[in-house]
Parts: structure tokens; sequence; C-alpha cells
């Protein structure tokens, strides 16, 4: 039966005409239009936000099983496009500053948002796979998208090999699951494989290879070596965007395929996610400590916030992928604040950023750095700000499967992470001030800024409302 | 039992005094004396709920009172809940009494940035306050952890020389413990489906469960104690706070362990607890001994004092751990006595801080001479310090030490040592500062206390002695519930039976990270 119904495509849709019509406005008007088609870009995804409202949010397959939309899949999409906005809006002033601002940046941007949403409703390993190169295309552009530096360059080139060498490993163990199930629909291998008494051993080689290629993509160690250096290398702006959303969307594609169609072998993926989440806490705690430079920081930072967020996964409950939307929300939230603030750095009047170009700002700058303490106290888990709300969820769901070694080990992780966060809140509070910040931030980056400190101070207030969507919508992925 | 939410108007005050704090505008000098008086009136106005608290309470009553419970997450069992008891209500008590002294002892020494100063005092006060009227476990947590955030900046950025090694040593050791009891809490909440704290101390978990909770606990409080041999984060944070800093840290940070023992290990871990019993009492004896021992090669004021802390909270742990009315009364007054005492004398330091710049205890000497009415306040604290019979310090001890000797005789023995030892340190420290030959000639200069300083020290030092020669005034208060807490305890000991399931295999593999945490 041929199925028509494209309701729920329809923010895609919507999304994809308007970046093949921005770009051909582009082409016509050259790069003088970049203003107007970030702005429009933003309005686009506004829109989009909107169509995804006015949908029902009930589960429905179309596209003959190659795309499920359901509560699941409604909330991590509005997640991405919040994230995509917010990249787009704290990065206008500093690609004017570069010489970066050509109309293809905003409208490469909405593409690999089209790729994520995909990537979240995918029902089929082979629109999973067209998703993600949708996405991974459009960020490999992005990252050299400053190309007269040597550094972005290299981190594009960097990011590009490794990615393709995941998306290959990928495809193969898509090959093995088709070879071994006869299908790469989600719903027929998860039917065939909850009929299995035990596994062939072909399943389980393919789903190593399916979760080697997704740990690329989620930065999950030991999969994690191009995160540093891509981050370091590419455009504060773009590295802002890799922060803030791609792994939004990777986490939910995982969290997808391992409760849907791989849930009959539990037994044997909670094994590697367990690993790779114990691994991504240790070295993203561990590798951060040394670092001076605040996008590798962050780089470090955002694979052991990977590896938290994976926990949830292993606890493989209800309970647990909501903790993991909610911890992934609340990172979004601090990481999009953490960038609106390095994106505006500057040492000389270059562009800079050493964790020692923040010495002082207390005192030259305090609402920025009272704003950036937030966020670091946030990231360390402290209460009673949102950070800690995230770790809290995720190793109740943790204990609550007795899973209490990774739990533990996972806290103590925290402690270390610390460090480094304090680091930055005593370089910025207790060392004395060299160089006054850029004073004039934007009006797009402050609204950033004020709705991230904001969230993460009254989250404790109005918890129940975020926390009980986040559980519902995760949910809908155990039906 | 009132409509009244006493506790959380209370609790909330200081940061209602943040918020205006922060609306002031003005002429930099303006805007810090305008801090300072709004900080200072913001306190007091706690201070005055809590005597209004004290004076509703009904000693008789075990039960919490000025109970009030919101929903504040249904859904998963957390209840913003808070409530005092005979326990706590004294050390709520002791937080907004020392806020405003602390605030009025740094009138003139801060001078820098005295609005982030004021409003990170106040924060703190109200972080602890609600550490010890929560009756949430997870609220307790949101306010034992946030203690850290205010600490760590006030350390960090008004300390001394070595501050930032010291902020850092305070905030990461007292996180890896707190972050263990995370844990711990999270397992409890499994188990029993909320975190109320009334309903965990009526349902103890399985025995040997208990014993890797407890462990996780005991990580979390001997680390805030501080307790032999995780109290090094102790001198070095006494050292470089600020004096006001010092006389919070002494005065109430240190309480929140041994009221995390009452309040969760005790009831709530009873078999682990009994378990455990000669393991905390050694390292108490130890403590006592051993910290005794080497304030008294101390050359740093503060650093002496730390130490005595040290020691003087080994006889807490050793009482409360006697699981006896006399041993737990008697850790309960000793915490309240070292909160008045230690903070004065961390004051006493702070005045003669602020003349000469220098904690060396050998830059001193003679100061009777030129400081009459400093030596006689410092001696009724020194006093106050040693345990001296007509202080309150005298009455802890003598209790401690009593329920010590109904528990275990030879550990009394060894305890009873640290008396005369803590004498002879105080002793030293009060010779060679105030009597002596004068070497010294700026200190010999230096002037007497003035009023704002008598205003600071007089109530402390009244307390000290009020409290040496009427106890019962407010052990009245303390027995009850006290006595509660051991009859609760006496029925829940031994009444877990371990369940066949696996629950005791699971908890064995937590073991080796709490060791970590409770040696680190």
């Amino acid at each position: 039966m041929i199925d028509f119904n494209l309701i729920p495509v329809l923010p895609e849709m919507f999304l994809a005409m308007a970046a093949m019509g921005l770009l051909v406005v582009g082409v016509a008007h050259g790069n003088s239009s970049t203003n107007v088609i970030s702005w429009a870009c933003v309005s686009a995804l506004v829109i989009a936000a909107c169509l995804l409202f006015g949908m029902s949010w009930e589960r429905q397959v179309v596209l003959n099983g190659m795309f499920v939309f359901d509560n699941f899949a409604g909330y991590m999409k509005l997640l991405v496009i919040l994230g995509l906005i917010t990249a787009l809006a704290i990065s206008g002033r500093y690609l004017e500053i570069l010489r970066m601002n050509r109309f293809e940046y905003p409208v490469l941007i909405v593409l690999a948002g089209i790729g994520m949403m995909l990537m979240i409703s995918s029902n089929n390993l082979l629109s999973l796979y067209m998703g993600l190169e949708l996405q991974s295309l459009s960020l490999y552009v992005l990252a050299a998208f400053n190309r007269n530096s040597l550094r972005a360059a290299e981190a594009g080139i960097k990011y590009f090999i490794l990615g393709a060498l995941s998306s290959g490993m990928l495809l193969f163990g898509t090959s093995l699951i088709y070879g071994y199930t006869g299908s790469i629909d989600y719903g027929v291998i998860g039917a065939t494989l909850s009929g299995l008494t035990a596994l062939p051993f072909g399943v389980i080689f393919g789903l190593v290879f399916i979760l080697a290629g997704l740990a690329f993509k989620v930065s999950a160690v030991p999969f994690h070596m191009w995160t540093p250096d891509v981050y370091q290398g590419a455009p504060t702006s773009v590295t802002a965007l890799f922060a803030i959303v791609p792994k939004v969307a990777a986490i939910a594609l995982l969290m997808r395929l391992l409760f849907e169609p791989f849930a009959a072998a539990q037994g044997q993926w909670v094994q590697i996610v367990y690993f790779l989440s114990l691994a991504s806490m240790v070295v993203g705690a561990f590798g951060a400590i040394a670092q001076t430079n605040l996008k590798r920081l962050f780089a470090y930072s955002s694979i052991g916030n990977m590896g938290y967020a994976l926990i949830g996964i292993v606890a493989g409950t209800p309970e647990g992928a909501g903790a993991v939307i909610l911890y992934m929300l609340i990172y979004m939230v601090m990481t999009a604040g953490v960038f609106a603030i390095i994106i505006g750095m500057r040492h000389d009047g270059i562009r800079a950023n050493h964790i020692s170009d923040l010495s002082g700002i207390s005192a030259t700058n305090p609402v920025l750095a009272y704003a950036m303490a937030i966020f670091m106290f946030s990231m360390s888990g402290i209460p009673p700000l949102a950070g800690f709300f995230g770790k809290l969820f995720i190793f109740q769901a943790a204990v609550a499967e007795q899973y209490y070694i990774l739990a533990t080990l996972g806290i103590l992780t925290s402690v270390v992470a610390a460090f480094y966060y304090l680091k930055i809140v005593k370089v910025m509070f207790f060392d004395e001030s060299v160089e006054p910040f850029e004073k004039d931030i934007p009006f797009a980056r402050r609204v950033v800024l004020f709705v991230a400190v904001v969230f993460l101070l009254a989250f404790i207030f109005r918890p129940e409302a975020i926390v009980g969507s986040a559980q519902s919508a995760a949910a809908s992925l155990f039906i | 039992m009132m409509d009244f939410p006493v506790l959380s108007i209370m609790t909330f005050l200081p940061l209602v005094g943040v918020a205006i704090i922060l609306m002031i505008r003005g002429e930099p000098e303006d805007v810090e004396r305008n801090t300072k008086h709004m900080a200072l009136y913001t306190s007091l106005f706690a201070l005055a709920f809590g005597i209004f608290v004290y004076k509703g309470f009904e000693g008789s009553n075990t039960d919490f009172q000025f109970v009030e419970k919101i929903e504040w997450f249904p859904a998963l069992g957390f209840t913003y809940q808070m409530g005092v008891d005979g326990i706590s209500v004294f050390f709520v008590l002791l937080s907004v009494f020392l806020t405003p002294l602390c605030i009025l002892a740094s009138w003139d020494s801060v001078k820098t940035r005295v609005r982030e100063y004021m409003i990170a005092f106040l924060v703190l006060e109200s972080f602890m306050i609600g550490t010890f009227c929560a009756l949430d476990a997870l609220l307790f947590y949101v306010f034992f952890e946030g203690v850290l955030i205010p600490m760590f900046l006030i350390i960090g950025i008004w300390g001394g020389p070595r501050r930032v090694y010291s902020a850092y040593k305070f905030f990461l050791y007292t996180l890896l413990g707190s972050v263990l009891m995370l844990i711990a809490l999270l397992t409890l909440y499994v188990q029993n489906g909320t975190t109320d704290m009334q309903v965990l101390m009526e349902n103890p978990v399985a025995a040997n469960m208990q014993i890797w909770l407890w462990l996780a606990f005991f990580a979390s409080f001997a680390v805030k104690m501080p307790m032999w041999p995780v109290h090094t984060w102790l001198p070095d944070a006494h050292v470089e706070a600020p004096t006001a800093g010092s006389v919070i840290l002494a005065g109430v940070l240190l309480k929140m362990g041994g009221y995390g023992f009452l309040r969760f290990s005790l009831p709530m871990l009873p078999d682990a607890s009994v378990l455990f019993t000669p393991f905390v009492f050694w390292l108490s004896v130890i403590a006592i001994i051993y910290t005794s021992l080497v304030a008294l090669v101390q050359e740093d004021m503060k650093k002496l004092i730390a130490y005595s802390s040290v020691a003087h909270m080994g006889f807490v742990t050793l009482g409360i751990f006697t699981l006896n009315v006399q041993g737990i009364t008697g850790g309960i007054f000793q915490m309240l006595s070292h909160g008045i005492i230690s903070a004065a004398l961390f004051l006493c330091v702070g005045v003669v801080y602020d003349r000469l710049h220098t904690r060396e205890i050998a830059r001193y000497g003679g100061l009777v001479n030129n400081m009459p009415r400093y030596a006689t306040v410092f001696m009724i604290f020194m006093l106050g310090s040693v345990g001296l019979p007509g202080t309150s310090g005298f009455v802890g001890e003598f209790l401690s030490l009593l329920g010590a000797y109904k528990a275990n005789t030879i550990i009394a023995a060894f305890a009873t040592t640290g008396v005369v030892l803590g004498a002879a340190y105080m002793l030293m420290l009060y010779r060679n500062v105030v009597f002596g030959p004068q070497d010294n000639n700026d200190a010999a200069a230096m002037p007497d206390i003035d009023l704002r300083e008598i205003g600071i020290l007089v109530p402390l030092a009244f307390l000290t002695i009020y409290l040496g020669v009427f106890p019962g005034k407010i052990m009245d208060k303390i027995t009850p519930s006290t006595e509660k807490l051991i009859s609760d305890f006496q029925a829940h000991v031994g009444k877990q039976e371990t369940p066949a399931e696996s629950a005791g295999a699971e908890a064995i593999i937590i073991g080796p990270e709490n060791k970590e945490g409770s040696h680190d």
C-alpha cells in the first residue's frame, strides 16, 4: 500500500523548500543578502516549530515505514530547532567580524537541521543513514567554513575523514543486520529479534558496528578523538553549533534505535553502552584538566557529558530515557550560554579563546562573569542550579536499575570535572584583570544569556512541567 | 503546627535582602554603605524570626514543629517540607545568630567588592537555615551542597595569600564526600519511593544494604565534620578564609556533619551505625589526641584554633555514637557550644589581625597591658574552649565523656586526655598572645577593642557563660527529641532481616568507591 500521508513530514519539507529557496535568493543577491537570509532562516525554523506544535503528536508511521513521528520525535525536534535558532542568533556579529558572513552559512545550518530532524524520525536503517549524512555533510562544510584559516581547514578535513569512516562502519553494520534479519525496517527488525531465542552472531556483530558508527557522532570514548581538534579548529560560531545541537539529534537517534528495534538485544548493547559511558566520563573529566583553550576544554566537557547521558540509556527504562532527554535539554541550555560568552571573547582586539583571557572579568564585566559562574556551577552539578537536576535524574535511573558501580564512578568523575569548571570561575574571580572584554554584547546574545541564566536558576521552582514532558516524550519510545 | 510558614520566610528572607541589595544604585561609597546596612538589617530580621521560632518551640513535643509541606514534585515523591525538632532548632538559631555578627565583623575589614561579599553571606545564611530546616532529603541535599558555592567564593575572593588552593581543597573535598551521599540518598529513595525524611526514618532498609549506605553518608559527613583523617582541608580553609568566613565555617558549616549523623546515619541506618560504632570511636579518639598534639606546635593562631576544632568535633562524634542520652545530648551541646566559642575565638583573632595583619603568635605578646578589655573577653572564650566548669564548653565535653564512659571505658579514658591537651594548647596560646613581655612595639601600640567589637564579642561571651551556668534551659528542649531518637533507634535496630534476594550482592559492589571517598 502506498502511503501519501505527508502531514508528519511537513516541518522537514517546509524547511527543505525554504532552504533551497533561500539558496536561490542568495545566489541572486550575493553575500550582501546574508543578514536577510539569516533572519529568514530563523523565521523558517520558527515556522517549522509552529508546524510541529500544530500537529498531532500521536505515533504515526508514514512514507512506507521510513519515517515515524511520535511524542519523542516531536520533543526532540523542538529541542533541535531551539538549538539551531540559538546557534544562529549568537553568531551574527561574529561572522561579520571574521568576514565569514556568506549566505551559505545559515542555509547550511538549516540543511543540517533537516538532517537532524530526519535522524530523529527515522524508522528504517536507510532513512537513518540518509538523515545522518545530510547532517554530517552540512557540518563538514561548516567546520571548514573559514577557509582562509589553516586550523579550520584541518578541522574540516579531520572531521570529514573520521566521519566518513564512521559512516562506513555504520553502513557495514547495517548490511549485516539486513543479512541476518532480512530487513532494514525498525519494526521488522524488532519483531524478528524478539522472536529469536538466541541472537545470531552476525546481528551482534552488526549492532557493534552500528554502535561504533554512532558513537563517533556523539563523540563517546573511544571514538572521541576528533572532538577536541574540530572544536578548536572550527570557527567559534560553528563550534557553538556543534556543541549545542548535533548531539541532541545523535542521542535521540541512538535512543530510538536501541529502545525500538534492538530492544530484544538489550543484554548485548548494554555492555557496549556501559563501557562507552564510563570511558567517556573518565576521559572527559581527566582530559579537560590540562587544557588551556576554552574550546578544547568544552570539547572534553561535552565528551564527559555524553557519558552521563549514556548512563540513562544504560538504565534502559522509560525513567532513564526521560532523564536523558532532560539532561540533553539542560546541557543544551548551559552550552548555549557558555558559547554565547566565548564567542564574544577577544584579547588585544583579536579573537581569543584561552582560559587566561577570562582573567579577572568579574571586575571589568561582572554580569558576564556571574553568568559564566552560574553556567560553570551548573555544569559541575551543584544545586540549586538546573545542572544538578539533570545529573540527579540520570543517577536516579541508574540506581533504580542497580547500576551502583556506574553511578558511583560517574559521580566521582563529576568531582574531577568540577575541578576544571572551577578553574574557570577561579580565573574570572580570583585572578587579576588583564583585558576588558567586548563590551557591547549584541541583543540576540543577551537574550540567549538571559534565558539560559533564568532557566538554570528557576528550574528548581517548577521542575514538574519540564520533567513531566520529558518523561512522557520518553514513554512514547516504550510502547 | 502553624499556618504561617515561618521557617520558609526565615530561610528565604536573606535572599530577599540579596534582591534588594542588587537594586541599590548610586555612588560607590553610598552603595557600599547601604549594602552593609541592608545586609545587617536582613540578618537581624532573620534573627528575630529565629527567636520567634525558639519562643514558639515546645520542648516537650518530640514531633517536628512548624511543619510546612508543599508538593514540589508530586509525580516523583519529592516534597518541599520544612520543620524543626529539638535537635535542629538550635542549629537554626546558631546560624541566624552568627550571621549578623559576621556582617558586623566584616564592617571595616572587607574593603573590596563589598556588595558581592554581603550577597555571598546572605546566600550562605539562607542555605544554612535551609539545611537545618529541611525535612525532605533532596531539599536537604540541595541546601547542604549549595553552601559550597558562596563559601568557595568567600574563601577564594576575600581570603589570604593561599586562598585559591584552600578554596579548591575545601570545595573538592566536600563535593567528593557529598556526591557519594547523593548516591546513597537516591538508593534510599528508590527503596522507599519518597525522599520524605520522616518516612525514611521510620523505614530503615535491609541491614546489609545499610552498611554501604552508611559508608556513603559517612564519606560526606566525616569530611564536613571534619573527622581525622579527612580533616586536612579545614586548617587550610580556616587560615585563608576571611575572619567572618572562618566564623561561619567553624560555627555552622562543621555542624552540618554532626547534624547529618543525627538525622541520617543514626535513624535511617541503625544497624550499620551499631556496627561502625567502634570505628567511629577510634577515629574520634585519634582526632582528639592527634589533632590536639598538632595544635600544640602551631605558630599560626588560626591554624591552632582550626586544629582545636577538629579535636572538639572528635568529642561530638564520640558523643553521638555512644547511642545513649547523655552522649548524644552532650554531642549536640558540644556542637552548639563550639559554634559559639570557636566563632568567638576566630573573631578574637580577627580583632588583632585587623590591627597587625598577621596571625603569627610570636608577633604578639603582652596584649593585656594595652588591650585589657580584649584580654578579658579572650580569656572567657579561651576558658570555654578548655572546658572550664561554668562555661558551655564544660557541659558538652562532660556529657560526651559521660556517655562515652557508659559505652566504652577505655575509649573514654583516652578521650579524656584530650581535655588536658586542650587546656595545654589554649593556655599556651593565651599566654603567648596576651601575657608575657611586650617584645613587639607595633603589637604593644594596638588600641583596645572599640564599641563595635565589644558589641560583637560580648553577646558571645554572655552566651558562653549563660549556657555554662544554665545548660538546663536548652537541655530541656534537646533531651525529649534525643530520647525519641534513641527509642526509635532501639525499636529499629536488629529488625531489618537480610532479604534472601540479591540486594546484598549488589550493595557490595559499591564498596571500594565509598572507601576511596572516606579516606581521600
